[in-house]
């Protein structure tokens, strides 16, 4: 995309007017311009390292084959099947959805913002004429969905050939799933946005980067649906927000969730968002208050 | 109830804080005026800059563990200047002087303690997103290219956050292309590339928007010498085609003698020196290096003998060459050649001026000799 080349010539022309006579441009809010051009950015710096990707899809199928195998050997026993919150079908197809969405989860702070924090070439992003958060929020959705999108569609593809992954419950879960994962996305987002601006503190992160995959794997369903949880934790397992990255949608998929309660998850979902997004945003502000870029 | 208490409260500022703000205002809004009359002339004002950072100290042992004690350490006490536009002016002192957290506050990147400071008229940091629209940075360490992107794709992206349209964009772009040399390898991922060029895609970085005004962080760091000339070549003929104001900090003193028609020395968080290089030279020592070239060592040392009544220091001598120091207001530089070639049979001889790490050396050395010798007094007071 380096645009196209053959158009207007004449650029040496530029330098031999004085400055003063070049447009005096005032700064416009750039909008979404830039959170869209971060993110085509991620992609193709992604595209350049096909290699991971295989890498991830590798993985992935070993970890789902796994898993979908512990699940059938809990359902061959006697009655085990009976008092099951969810059918194996359900549980097999949940498994593959959670296995190839696993780069969507937050698992740590953006990489990037973390090298950016450590060497202080942060101040870079504050001389840029946007909202530092609404541009982490970009590059963390771009974070999110790029890897993702590159290893799901295969592993979806072979998990239906080969692995027992079924299609969507009904063309309304479908629809529903759509929009759930959506929300999804943008909840990983903000958390990684959140993640980041804890960076401001702790600068190293390091803490944090062990700490979530505990908290993700468990609160999401990645392994085990949240159902299969004691009925004790069950409201507990409802109102936190984690549910909503993977729990919520692959429910809706696979139908465990009718579409007229998927309805009312995907506002929980999109409140959530909106919560951690304030929280994002206010840690951001506080962040960049306090920041002191290293190496003065 | 309400309505009683609201009755009180605008009885009271009424009779008492009315008069007292009126008063205490008016000179208030005075100052304000004629702060502002000076903005209109210079592009930047800075006055009374004060900025510390909290530096975390551990006290040893255990309770080291628990108490986390901070201390301030002050990055800039006191620093106010001017620039004009179209200025280009170097920014130098020792590390730690506080030149990077100068640049930093000016560019909105961070907040000082106390003092005020406008760009083009705005206050850099509560005015950050229109500021740093005028504004370019590069600093020279750091790189603001997307490591694993092509050059191109990084200024393609710049374009986009700066919101420029293609038109604005792709003529000044190839401008800065052909000017930085950059053509070759625009295609190569960032990561590739050498540190020189590194840098010119970097300065291409930070023009992209046109900026009137741009900050470099020490921009020749570590650059080979080729790439050093290209880097200084390209900021005059910038400066001087485009108006561009630009303000350098440098550990290189070749950087500020050649680019650099202003300069300005900070120390300890204050300026030492500001003004010409030559300012800088006389504010120090205005003494001058005299190199002469003799027949061989037997004729320099005799040299050296019969120059003794003569006000020179004889810095150095070595084989056939002698390297003296002198005064031009003692004695001025043409009677001291008409009595050295009086003397001596010279060979070659020249002379040149202080080099300007030594002037800066001793800027530090007499300021710091007279800040410690204020705070000796200081403590015994305390």
């Amino acid at each position: 995309m380096n645009g196209g080349e053959s158009a207007e010539e004449g650029g040496a022309a530029a330098l031999s007017k004085p400055a003063h006579s070049a447009p005096a441009r005032e700064p416009r809010p750039a909008g979404l311009k830039p959170l869209w051009a971060v993110t085509r950015a991620r992609f193709r710096m992604l595209l350049r390292y096909r290699g991971a990707a295989l890498g991830g899809f590798i993985t992935q199928v070993f970890f789902g084959l796994m898993f979908v195998m512990v699940y059938r050997v809990l359902y061959e026993g006697d009655g085990a099947a009976e008092g099951a919150p969810m059918e194996l079908s359900q549980v097999v197809t949940y498994l593959w959805l959670n296995q190839a969405l696993f780069a969507m989860q937050p698992w740590q702070p953006d990489p990037e913002v973390r090298q950016m924090i450590r060497t202080g070439s942060v101040a870079y992003e504050l001389t840029r004429p946007c909202s530092l958060f609404w541009l982490w929020v970009a590059r963390a959705i771009a974070m999110r969905s790029a890897p993702t999108l590159l290893r799901s569609v295969p592993l979806v593809a072979v998990a239906m050939l080969f692995f027992g992954m079924q299609l969507p419950a009904s063309p309304e879960a479908a629809v529903l799933y759509v929009v759930s994962l959506t929300a999804a996305l943008l909840l990983s987002s903000a958390i990684t946005v959140v993640l980041n601006s804890s960076l401001f503190w702790t600068m190293s992160g390091e803490g944090i980067t062990m700490l979530m995959p505990a908290i993700v794997m468990t609160l999401s369903g990645q392994n085990i649906p949240l159902l299969f949880y004691p009925a004790w934790m069950q409201p507990f397992m409802a109102w936190q927000p984690f549910r909503g990255l993977l729990d919520v949608p692959s429910r809706i998929y696979t139908g465990s969730l009718p579409p007229d309660r998927a309805l009312l998850e995907i506002a929980g979902q999109f409140a959530w968002c909106a919560v951690i997004l304030a929280i994002g945003h206010w840690m951001v502000h506080r962040g960049t208050r306090r920041l002191v870029v290293q190496g003065g | 109830m309400l309505h009683f208490e609201s009755h009180i409260t605008t009885s009271r500022i009424s009779i008492d804080a009315v008069a007292r703000v009126a008063a205490g205002l008016a000179p208030f809004f005075v100052r304000q005026e004629t702060f502002f009359q000076e903005v209109v002339v210079s592009q930047i004002v800075a006055e009374r800059l004060v900025k510390s950072y909290d530096v975390p100290e551990r006290g040893g042992g255990l309770s080291g563990l628990f108490s986390m004690r901070t201390r301030k350490v002050y990055a800039l006490k006191d620093v106010s200047f001017r620039i004009e536009r179209g200025e280009l002016l170097g920014y130098i002192g020792p590390n730690g002087a506080g030149k990077s957290t100068t640049v930093k506050i000016l560019s909105g990147i961070l907040v000082p303690d106390s003092g005020e400071c406008r760009v083009d008229g705005r206050v850099p940091w509560s005015d950050r997103i229109a500021h740093v629209a005028r504004i370019g940075v590069v600093f020279g360490q750091r790189t603001q290219l997307w490591w694993d992107l092509p050059v191109i794709e990084s200024l393609d992206l710049l374009r986009d956050m700066y919101g420029l349209s293609q038109a604005e964009y792709r003529p000044w772009r190839d401008v800065l292309i052909e000017r930085l040399d950059i053509g070759s390898f625009l295609q190569q991922p960032v990561r590739q590339l050498s540190l020189g060029q590194r840098m010119r895609a970097d300065l291409a970085a930070s023009l992209v928007h046109r900026p009137g005004l741009l900050f470099l962080d020490e921009p020749t760091i570590g650059l080979d010498a080729v790439s050093k000339l290209a880097v200084r070549k390209f900021l005059m003929e910038l400066n001087r085609d485009e108006g561009l104001t630009v303000i350098l900090t440098t550990h290189d003193l070749d950087d500020i003698e050649t680019l650099c028609r202003r300069v300005m020395v900070i120390g300890e968080g204050r300026v030492l020196s500001d003004g010409s290089v030559e300012n800088l030279r006389r504010q120090v020592s205005d003494e001058r290096v005299l190199r002469m070239d003799l027949r061989d060592a037997a004729a320099a040392e005799a040299a050296a003998t019969n120059l003794a009544g003569l006000p020179v220091r004889i810095v150095s001598r070595e084989g056939g060459r002698v390297v003296l120091r002198f005064d031009p207001d003692t004695i001025p530089p043409t009677e001291l050649l008409r009595r050295i070639t009086e003397r001596c049979e010279v060979t070659d001889l020249f002379i040149e001026f202080t080099p300007i790490e030594e002037i800066v050396a001793q800027l530090y050395t007499k300021h710091q000799a007279a800040s410690s010798a204020s705070v000796v007094p200081a403590e015994g007071a305390v």
